[in-house]
């Protein structure tokens, strides 16, 4: 198999935790992986069935708009220069600012609803989809724009049958950015203020010193990641099925 | 067929490329551009293709004085410039596409074209699993999809082999015969511009003010061997002390 090796490190990495947690003995401090899976059995239903489903709304409802929102604005820079000189530079400022200290302000502004989270998962997440989309929009050759032209194509012929396939790769690679980058985004939302979610769960479960509840919505959180990355990875392959031929 | 009287062209107006310049191109003629490099070949097809327009001068094309030439020839550019994501058959499609034609008629007028360009059972790679002589004649392909009699083919041979080279040579002047075309070729290859054309173009001076022009004197249906002759080897002798005196380093 392909990931052999890496599957031996996490194996490799999760068997020494496991000698380490049993050696130190505190299991509210540092459950070992098969305490925390055995409390993830137990808590099954409240895991899976009231707040997976939270989490994972924020996260589906603000990767859909950081989607939408930064590939319209990684359109509108393509297609106009002064707005890209106008709009680059903010979004490149834009990451300088710390958004997890900002996220309080949006439990502040948005309350406890979901609205706070999927606002803190779109700002870590709208910088890669822009910005790939916008190299990838831009990284058309000028000759073969020309040879369009020289077929008689319009601007909107250049962009559809050559801007866009030619800037799939590098969408797809900020994609994949953002999806791991919003799991975090909609957990760090949820352990600021939530009734409900995965990350407010395990902070919940902190404040009760158990330690291996404290890690099972962990657990599930990173599957999540892993999954929703190996669903774009899939995704990206069946689209961009030419480039495994050579 | 095309006419271009007195253009001048520069990128900037300080530096000129091209000035004064002059010459006509008859229907169903192959002619081939040389020169040195920088002198301005790829310049005049820009201005052909109307990708820029004269400072001064006036281009006519097909009896349309200045008029909109984008879409109106078919260009093969030096690199293939094949859309990787697009398989052969869909590379081909491409002008038509842009042109309105509906995928079935057109992949029905191209399936026959590709076995005719020596690209049959290609249809579904991609360009990435072609070789470079393939790679080239699916450009041609496209240039001729295009569906303009005037062709302009830009060093399309110069990343080939030499074998290769020869084989396409001899390729590409029966698909030239066969489809009545006019051909417009820029070449740093003197042998292939004696082998090929009714006529060369050679550019002088910097900017160029005139070209000369040679005609061949070889009937249409030749051989290799015709450059061998005494005559054939003065005239290449004579094209390339032009081109030496040319040549500033
Ligand atoms: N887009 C451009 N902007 C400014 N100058 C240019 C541009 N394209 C070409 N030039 C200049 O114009 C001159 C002629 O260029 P051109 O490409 O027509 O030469 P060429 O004869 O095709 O050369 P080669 O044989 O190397 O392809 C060169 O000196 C080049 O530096
Ligand atoms: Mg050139």
């Amino acid at each position: 198999m392909r990931n052999t090796a890496s599957l031996l490190i996490v194996l490799v990495f999760l068997t020494l935790w496991e000698i380490s947690a049993r050696l130190i003995d505190k299991a509210f401090i540092l459950p070992s992986p098969v305490q925390i899976l055995v409390r993830l059995w137990e808590l099954k239903d409240v895991l899976f069935l009231v707040h997976l489903p939270v989490t994972l709304l924020s996260i589906v409802i603000g990767l859909t708009f950081s989607i939408i929102l930064g590939t319209a604005i990684a359109v509108w820079m393509s297609q106009n220069a002064s707005v890209q000189r106008a709009i680059y530079p903010i979004l490149i400022a834009s990451q300088m600012v710390p958004v997890i200290a900002l996220a309080p302000i949006f439990v502040l502004w948005l309350g406890y609803t979901i609205w706070s989270k999927v606002a803190v998962a779109v700002l870590i997440t709208f910088f890669p989809i822009t910005v790939n989309a916008f190299d990838g929009l831009s990284s058309g050759k000028r000759e073969t724009e020309e040879l369009f032209l020289t077929m008689g194509a319009t601007k909107k012929d250049v962009f559809l049958k050559y801007s866009v396939p030619i800037a799939l790769p590098h969408f797809f690679s900020g994609l994949k950015v953002a999806v791991t980058l919003s799991v975090i985004g909609a957990a760090i939302g949820e352990w600021l203020g939530a009734q409900a979610g995965l990350g407010y769960f395990s902070r919940r479960m902190m404040t009760q010193f158990d330690g291996a509840a404290v890690f099972a919505p962990i657990f599930v959180l990173t599957f999540v990641g892993i999954l929703l990355f190996v669903c774009v990875a899939y995704i990206e392959k069946r689209m961009l099925n030419w480039r495994t031929k050579s | 067929m095309l006419e271009f009287n007195k253009v001048s062209f520069g990128y900037d107006e300080n530096s000129k490329i091209l000035d004064e310049l002059s010459f006509s191109v008859r229907a169903g003629e192959f002619i081939s551009i040389i020169g040195v490099s920088g002198s301005g070949k790829s310049t005049i097809f820009r201005l052909v293709t109307g990708l820029d327009k004269p400072l001064a001068g006036d281009i006519t094309l097909e009896g349309n004085k200045n008029g909109a030439r984008l879409g109106q020839v078919g260009y093969m550019p030096q690199q293939d410039l094949l859309l990787p994501w697009r398989t052969i058959l869909e590379n081909a499609f491409l002008p038509l596409e842009i042109n309105g034609v509906d995928k079935q008629t057109a992949y029905k007028q191209i399936k026959p074209l590709l076995k005719e360009f020596g690209l049959e059972g290609t249809d579904d790679k991609y360009p990435s699993e072609l070789s470079g002589g393939m790679k080239q004649r699916v450009a041609f392909l496209r240039a001729v999809l295009s569906g303009n009699p005037l062709l302009l083919l830009d060093e399309p041979f110069s990343a080939l082999d030499a074998i290769t080279k020869l084989s396409m040579q001899e390729w590409l002047l029966d698909q030239w015969q066969k489809r009545k075309s006019t051909i417009l070729f820029i070449t740093h290859d003197v042998d292939e511009a004696l082998f090929l054309s009714d006529r060369i173009f050679l550019l002088k001076n910097k900017p160029v003010t005139a070209i000369e022009e040679i005609s061949i004197p070889l009937r249409r249906e030749r051989t290799r061997k015709d450059l061998h002759r005494p005559d054939m080897l003065e005239l290449k002798e004579r094209l390339l002390s032009t081109l030496r005196s040319e040549v500033t380093l």
